[in-house]
């Protein structure tokens, strides 16, 4: 039988990552191909490419035996693929079958109530969902979100559906109909690309498997001839071949202690201490609580149980301002969201953390405030016409560097940094690797949040593992393996090994 | 459009500059120095009620109450000119500010306590205060000749040809500055309005901004009250009315972005300058009273429009040919 959807050598490429490198896949009709990968393995892209977000660099996309070329996500539908997210995209304020047939409304200029109420009724029943079609979407759980995406989908007639991380926010109960779903879909003749992290879905949904690794296609076969370790070595066997500075740090005192710590909904009992000049590395698939935890640590959110000793002294941070108090800095993810102010210059952005210490009397000395800039600016090799310059006119490199200024200019004795690298190219990524080194050198302690193996596996002296908000395994330096701490993130096994 | 939006203020200048010049082409009256200062004058409280409202639309608010609270405000410090004893004007200012700042407070405590949008609590308190007024005055206006000797004159007093209306704004003005760019909780106001988030995780907490700038905007609307009423001897629950809209508007003409924490000291005064200019030269230039609201009306809007362009965001820049491009602009 002719695949009902095949990519040939497609290749996409952002400036310093080669997202995708020449992927062939296809996809066949009455099957679940799943697509599994690590982060950053490319998995997105190809959703993004199939849904017309992205146009691949080179390589075609065939939909039943024509070349396609989807210019905006509308051509992808009107070429019968249909996509359901992890976080549902659909609108909150609107009824049920408005978010069904946005875009395409039955009737001419008029809106036609009737008809769409009628189709939407039928839709519904063909997926057995138990709501009416006036619904209005903001009183529906995400697993009933989900079968509104999967209508809005059949109301397309649409041959293929990609479910990127379905099950991310469902419980194991709307996993199972979830999954009685997708098998009532293939049994219809429907192609489905299931993208997930958790090995049992996989085995328990998929008909067949791609495997991706550094955006290129690693394997591909049938779900039922391989085994769980197969797919774990192929998603990241690959040789650690980043080089990694080399450092010689002696590791001092504690500095940092975590008992415990706890909150309702994202993390529960975390524990571990931080020493002088030690890197703790603190892997995890996205979603797994790690910088929800660490943001508690900061003062962003207030723990529910546990405590937090700092230096030997209990510190209970009510609001950032007392972690940044008692030497504790937070490099967020989001270097646009969470970090810059960008209409504020590069001076202004760099002291913004640490103002107490320009502050003489009621005033700011702009000449202090300089000094700071300039050293900091220095060390770091921000790139910038003048120091007044706003941040919105630097590249995105340079507005990393102007956060983690910001974040150094408060002296703080433990730097956490949350995914440092992401979204920066190789070069880019070596320089804050380098550094990385520097700041323990300096006898800073760092936790390091960070979704690529590699990188925690060349930097951190520790590694904990964390699923589902817990710390499920522990790794000291010469006790881990790359296989050991996939299974671990993914929910496989739980291990310790005295760290 | 790059080197207008970087030189805002100078363009609103000469803007202005060659308004008045075209005006006294045609009204050659409206140029003699005394008429000119006489412009500054009428400007003054208009000038001061900009910065306030500057200083919350820079944390991406809105106080819609300004004039309203002005009004209360002027209404209760005439009541006390009438019915209290004869106090030296510098009691009606501090009495004044106390006011206005304490409806300004309330303000502040609704939209930053309990996180009501801005534009919902400041509707809602302008119908309160305007409401007040009436309550309060019984529905009768104070006239000039009940006021009280001091509280009358002092707005009256002139120095180098500008009355003390004007001075008190220039001192607010230069207070306001150096509040701003000079003090540790002048630069949070701008983090707080430019990216709340990543000013939350510095230790800057919005809500406590929104509390201090909606007293600072009240404050500012108390003593333009007190200075209002005594000036034109007279207060009534419509005094300002509308005003509200002019005191944004010179905001944004003179280059505050509503999208918070984008706007300066000089650009504001601008733009508040570019509204007295029209307003007052429409009635030397003899244009009947009907067309004067209209025209003045247009003339605001595109000075908005001239100004949005300027400050539309220039694209990202994703595709690789674009970055090269203007990383090589850069040098």
């Amino acid at each position: 039988m002719a695949p009902v959807l095949s990519l040939s050598h497609i290749s996409k490429g952002f400036p310093g990552v080669q997202a995708l490198d020449d992927v062939s896949l296809t996809l066949e009709r009455g099957s679940v191909t799943a697509l599994i990968g690590e982060n950053g393995a490319g998995k997105s892209t190809i959703v993004k490419i199939l849904t017309g977000i992205y146009t691949p660099d080179a390589g075609t996309v065939n939909v039943e035996g024509r070349d396609r070329r989807f210019a905006t996500p509308k051509d992808a539908w009107a070429a019968g693929i249909a996509a359901i997210h992890q976080e549902t995209v659909m609108f909150d304020e609107l009824s049920v079958q408005e978010n069904i047939f946005m875009g395409h409304m039955p009737g001419g200029r008029l809106i036609d109530r009737t008809a769409i109420r009628d189709r939407t009724k039928e839709l519904l029943a063909r997926i057995d969902a138990d709501f009416a079609p006036e619904t209005p979407l903001k009183r529906l759980s995400v697993a009933q979100k989900h079968m509104v995406e999967i209508a809005r989908a059949l109301s397309h007639e649409a041959a293929v559906i990609i479910m990127d991380e379905p099950t991310a926010s469902l419980s194991r109960h709307e996993i199972g109909e979830l999954f009685s779903l997708v098998d009532q879909l293939r049994d219809e003749g429907r192609a489905i690309l299931f993208i997930s992290h958790k090995f049992d879905e996989i085995f328990r949904v998929s008909d067949r498997w791609v495997c991706l690794r550094d955006g290129r296609k690693v394997g591909e076969g049938l779900t039922a001839e391989v085994t769980e370790p197969e797919l774990v070595r192929l998603m990241v066997g690959r040789p650690i071949d980043q080089v990694f500075p080399k450092r010689d740090v002696a590791i001092g005192e504690v500095v940092l202690e975590v008992d415990g710590l706890s909150n309702a909904t994202e993390f529960a009992d975390l524990s571990f201490t931080l020493r002088r000049g030690e890197i703790l590395g603190l892997y995890g698939l996205v979603g797994a609580g790690r910088s929800e935890a660490m943001q508690c640590v900061f003062g962003l959110s207030q723990p529910t149980r546990g405590r937090i000793v700092m230096e030997g002294r209990p510190l209970a941070p009510r609001a950032p301002g007392d972690a940044i108090d008692a030497g504790i800095s937070y490099v967020p993810e989001d270097r646009q969201e969470q970090g810059v102010v960008l209409p504020l210059g590069i001076r202004a952005n760099i002291t913004l953390a640490s103002l107490a210490r320009h502050a003489r009397g009621w005033f700011l000395s702009s000449s202090s405030e300089l000094d700071a800039t300039r050293a900091l600016g220095d060390r770091l090799a921000v790139k910038a016409a003048s120091w007044e310059q706003p941040v919105m006119e630097l590249s995105g490199g340079n507005q990393q560097k102007v956060v983690i200024a910001k974040w150094l200019a408060t002296q703080p004795r433990v730097i956490i940094l949350d995914e440092p690298t992401k979204g920066i190219d190789i070069g880019s990524k070596a320089a804050v690797h380098a550094f990385i080194g520097e700041l323990v050198a300096d006898g800073l302690a760092v936790v390091l949040i960070s979704s690529e193996l590699p990188e925690v596996m060349g930097l951190a002296d520790r590694i904990l593992v964390m699923h589902e908000g817990r710390i499920v395994a522990r790794f000291a330096r010469d006790a881990w393996s790359a296989e050991a701490i996939v299974a671990a993130a993914t929910g496989a096994v739980a291990a310790d090994r005295a760290a | 459009m790059s080197w207008l939006a970087a030189h805002r203020e100078v363009v609103l200048a000469l803007v202005i500059a060659l308004m008045v010049a075209a005006i006294g082409a045609y009204a050659p009256a409206f140029v003699e120095g005394t008429s000119l200062l006489g412009v500054l004058d009428d400007t003054a409280l208009l000038f001061m009620l900009a910065l306030g409202q500057m200083v919350v639309i820079l944390t991406r608010g809105i106080d819609l109450s300004m004039a309203a609270n002005l009004a209360l405000t002027g209404m209760l410090v005439a009541l006390v000119g009438q019915h209290g004893p004869d106090l030296p004007a510098l009691a009606y200012i501090i009495l004044a500010i106390l006011i206005g700042l304490g409806f300004g407070l309330f303000n502040g405590v609704l939209i930053g306590g309990l996180g009501i949008p801005p534009i919902v609590v400041t509707l809602g308190t302008l119908s309160i205060f305007r409401g007040m007024i009436v309550v309060i005055g019984g529905g009768d206006q104070v006239n000039a000749s009940e006021m009280g000797r001091t509280f009358q004159a002092f707005p009256h007093k002139a120095l180098l040809g500008l009355s003390s209306v004007f001075w008190i704004a220039l001192a607010v003005a230069i207070l306001m500055q150096l509040f701003l760019s000079r003090t540790r909780t002048g630069r949070g106001i701008y983090a707080v309005g430019g990216n709340p988030t990543a000013a939350r995780y510095c230790g800057l907490v919005l809500e406590r901004y929104q509390v201090l700038v909606y007293a600072i905007a009240g404050g500012i609307a108390g003593l333009s009250g007190y200075l209002w009423v005594a000036r034109y001897g007279v207060a009534y629950s419509e005094i300002a009315s509308g005003f509200e809209l002019t005191i944004i508007a010179s905001c944004v003409i003179g280059g505050v972005s509503i999208g918070g924490g984008v706007g300066t000291v000089p650009g504001t005064l601008l733009g508040a300058l570019f509204i007295g200019v029209i307003v007052n030269a429409l009635p030397t230039m003899q244009v009947s009273p009907f067309w004067q609201m209209a025209i003045s009306g247009a003339a605001i809007l595109a000075a908005v429009i001239i100004n949005a362009r300027a400050e539309a965001h220039p694209d990202k820049l994703i595709l690789p040919e674009a970055r090269r491009a203007a990383a090589g602009a850069r040098g």
